[in-house]
């Protein structure tokens, strides 16, 4: 049984197609992400995977129970952080968590040993007394996925659980999200951050325009375009972009001091570029050849390249 | 209770407003409290209990939790239930208190404590539920839904038998008042403490039964519709 299986899923806003035709299978126990640009439709996906929005066509499970026809039975299978999902600012770090697990249905001993464990592995436990409206973003996002887990679902769905948190709540989350999945929790996660992506995610789906336009491993995607393979050299003099033109080189950019010249020949690009610098009486202060990268398939990707 | 009942809008028209009304009313004038005090409580029920209401779900959706509650494995309609006992419960305790202190202080008469306490179980509902239905547009600011919540409330009150007894009225100042469900609150509170209602306590309790259903049908509806917006 897959963990969430969505079929054709469509939304539309008025005129606006938000999601078209939108189909998810993620086995269990894997990391999933979801990356596209703002407006994408990666949120209203989300919203319908947990019930939240009801699709105009299309139907979700979680683990094989429908979405839409049994709400309940579906969300007491799954975790949700919804973006911009925040806690009760006028509660406790423990009050919100164990309010949260009463919708669960979890006993008051279970509450409040799930809570005192969570709130450990969190950082939390020395301001579980402390009202949420006290605490920094991170703190507040904490909280948040302590919400989320409370219960060990079985299916974690995290809308962009590290956006704008500082790094060491950014890294308590991170390790979270991976001692869920360690424990037998799916994890469906959207961020913006592509690094984030490919270090935590085994399979990628990449959103643009309310559509999937790529899915695979990481490590597949960046494969697709193999072309952008690229070497960065730095010059101790300013040189113009004039200089990079010769066959191999399919287009270059500037980037701060340096200068990034895409190509699908590497060996070759390096070997011009030395001549080059000997030509021009250049010095190279740093050079580097680099494979593609997880953030250049994404662009690629959603500029419909 | 911290998250909903201490909110500026609760305090101002739920405890303030009929509290200002009350002093307005009655201080320093020599007003007969037998004829005034049931529809003074009635006034305090209905403030009271549909004070909380509005504010719930704009409130919710402002502080961005609105999403996660309905994440959470619970249907519309318990939320919409207990918003409107949220506001119910407040409405009966604020009540309680005013009536218990106002029953001592000004050695008011009881007739009927069984209807008494029917009037504030239906009032309180009823109202509450009017609360439920005033927050189902679709707004994220609570001062914009309690701007709305006013102009649907403060007229109520001049239309429900409060200032001028029912039975002083006639023609289409009859009609006006039996179309607001606070007039029937009234009345039931003038069966309960003096025993001078003008209908009888089952047409009063009847009509507030049919007015919950309608408000509490029409909140699902709308609120169903706009579950999404305003996030």
């Amino acid at each position: 049984m897959d963990a969430i299986e969505a079929n054709n899923l469509r939304k539309t806003f008025g005129p606006v197609i938000a999601v078209d035709d939108v189909s998810i299978t993620l086995p269990q126990g894997g990391i999933f992400g979801f990356l596209g640009p703002n407006g994408a439709g990666k949120t209203t996906v989300i919203r319908m995977l947990t019930g939240v929005l009801i699709p105009d066509a299309g139907s979700v499970r979680i683990l094989g129970t429908d979405v839409n026809k049994d709400p309940l039975t579906a969300k007491l299978k799954m975790g949700v952080i919804p973006e911009n999902g925040t806690v009760y600012s006028d509660l406790t770090a423990e009050q919100n968590i164990l309010i949260t697990a009463k919708f669960y249905g979890m006993d008051r001993a279970s509450r409040e040993e799930r809570a005192g464990e969570i709130l450990a592995r969190l950082g939390l436990e020395e301001r579980k007394n402390d009202l949420v409206r006290t605490f920094s973003k991170g703190m507040r996002q904490r909280i948040s996925i302590a919400c989320a887990i409370v219960h060990s679902p079985p299916v974690l769905i995290l809308d962009e659980p590290t956006t704008g948190l500082d790094v060491y709540s950014r890294r308590l989350v991170i390790d979270t999200v991976r001692h869920m999945n360690r424990e037998g929790s799916t994890v469906l996660l959207t961020t913006h951050n592509i690094e984030e992506a490919n270090a935590l995610c085994s399979m990628i789906s990449i959103v643009n325009k309310g559509r999937i336009v790529a899915t695979g491993s990481p490590e597949k995607l960046k494969k697709t375009f193999d072309t952008s393979r690229y070497v960065e050299i730095s010059f101790d003099q300013p040189v113009g972009h004039e200089l990079f033109k010769a066959p191999g080189i399919t287009r270059t950019e500037s980037w701060g001091d340096k200068w990034r010249v895409y190509t699908d020949d590497p060996d070759r690009a390096v070997k011009y570029l030395a001549s080059l610098a000997e030509r021009d009486h250049l010095t190279i202060v740093s050079i580097a050849t680099s494979n593609p990268t997880l953030e250049e398939a994404f662009v690629r990707l959603t500029e419909g390249v | 209770m911290r998250i909903y009942y201490f909110k500026g809008p609760v305090v101002v028209f739920g405890l303030l407003f009929p509290l200002i009304m009350f002093f307005t009313f009655f201080i320093g004038r020599n007003l007969d409290l037998v004829l005034f005090f049931p529809g003074f409580l009635g006034m305090m029920l209905f403030f009271t209990a549909s004070s909380v209401g509005p504010l719930i779900t704009p409130w919710e959706k402002r502080e961005k939790t609105y999403e996660r509650l309905v994440s959470l494995p619970v249907i519309l309609e318990s939320i919409i239930i207990g918003d409107l006992l949220a506001g119910a419960i407040f409405g009966v305790a604020i009540t309680t208190i005013v009536f218990a202190a106002s029953a001592i202080l000004l050695h008011l008469s009881l007739m009927n404590a069984g209807l008494l306490f029917l009037a504030f179980v239906l009032g309180s509902i009823t109202f509450a539920a009017l609360g439920t239905l005033l927050a189902s547009p679709t707004m994220n600011n609570p001062s914009h839904i309690m701007m709305l919540s006013s102009l649907v409330r403060l007229p109520l009150i001049f239309v429900s038998g409060i200032f001028i007894p029912l039975s002083q009225l006639s023609g289409w100042e009859w009609i006006l008042t039996s179309l607001s469900p606070l007039t029937y609150l009234v009345d039931l509170f003038h069966a309960a403490l003096n025993g001078d209602a003008v209908y009888p306590p089952w047409v009063d309790m009847l009509a507030l039964a049919a007015v919950i259903l309608v408000f509490i049908g029409c909140a699902k509806v709308i609120q169903k519709r706009n579950l999404m917006k305003g996030l």
